[in-house]
């Protein structure tokens, strides 16, 4: 584990970029890392990004895309387009919590 | 702990790139279904093109009247831990299929048809065999209707061409 600087902001991250502190998150940090993997963020985006976040702190582990279907409510063709082709682990970087380990 | 530039991850690894999988479901057994859904599915969140071929038994897996009540049966199965002789007694099957699915449901996994719905939304291939469907004198309209077509086994060589092939 490591910290680097991304806006101005110190954050930890692990040896694949992803962040181990999801407290350290801001708005201005998922639109720094969205930019890393060529996303720019709508309000399409946004909603997804905060069902993750909520679902996290809810539930303690990063949703799978079936959960961010499901529950949050956005149709899995929609994730594919806003996330392409890794929607479930592009849209945990971005939400700062770690990769979905369920298989489904 | 040190500080560092910031590591972006290979989401898009060139590597990867090209990458495709074929699946060839062969078996109509519920214990069977599973395994080729679910590594599909994980395919398709990868980013990986994925295909599923049905073939014989598999049919059971696509065709409409069947595909949401497949079975389990523990006859001859070892891993069930259970004398063969029990396993064998009438009301096993439902019995075994039922607490089956009670376990697949436990763990919120899809349905067979939700599982289909699920890989199809994420962009994977349905294809049926040709003469399976001859043999059981199917044809598309009683196959589930993300089947994209009936295809021969030629057919299934062109769309395999490249592809690492799972044959369950």
């Amino acid at each position: 584990m490591s910290t680097a600087t991304i806006v101005g902001r110190e954050i930890h991250v692990n040896d694949e970029g992803f962040m181990t502190d999801h407290t350290e998150w801001t708005e201005d940090v998922a639109r720094a890392l969205a930019a890393n993997i060529g996303i720019e963020l709508t309000d399409a985006h946004w909603e997804v990004l905060r069902f993750v976040r909520q679902d996290y702190d809810a539930q303690g582990e990063s949703p799978t895309l079936r959960r961010v279907a499901n529950v949050g409510g956005v149709p899995t063709k929609q994730l594919f387009t806003l996330f392409p082709k890794k929607p479930a682990k592009k849209m945990s970087y971005i939400a700062g919590v770690p990769k979905p380990v369920g298989c489904v | 702990m040190t500080t560092s530039v910031l590591p972006v991850p290979s989401f898009d690894d060139v590597e990867q790139e090209g990458r495709k999988l074929v699946i060839i479901c062969s078996k109509g057994s519920l214990d069977m279904a599973y395994p080729g859904l679910v590594l599909a599915n994980a395919a398709l969140g990868e980013g990986i093109e994925t295909h599923l071929f049905f073939t014989f038994w598999g049919f059971d897996m696509i065709n409409n009247k069947t595909m949401g009540h497949l079975a389990f049966n523990p006859v001859g199965n070892p891993a069930t831990h259970m004398p063969t002789a029990i396993m064998g007694l009438p009301g096993m099957q439902a019995f075994a299929t039922h607490m089956m699915k009670k376990q697949i449901e436990g763990l919120d996994l899809p349905t067979v048809p939700e599982f289909m719905e699920l890989i199809t939304d994420a962009g994977g291939h349905l294809w049926a065999c040709r003469m399976s469907a001859d043999m059981m004198h199917l044809t598309e309209d009683d196959l589930y209707d993300r089947v994209e077509g009936i295809i021969s086994a030629s057919d299934f060589m062109e769309i395999s061409e490249g592809a690492q092939t799972l044959f369950i």
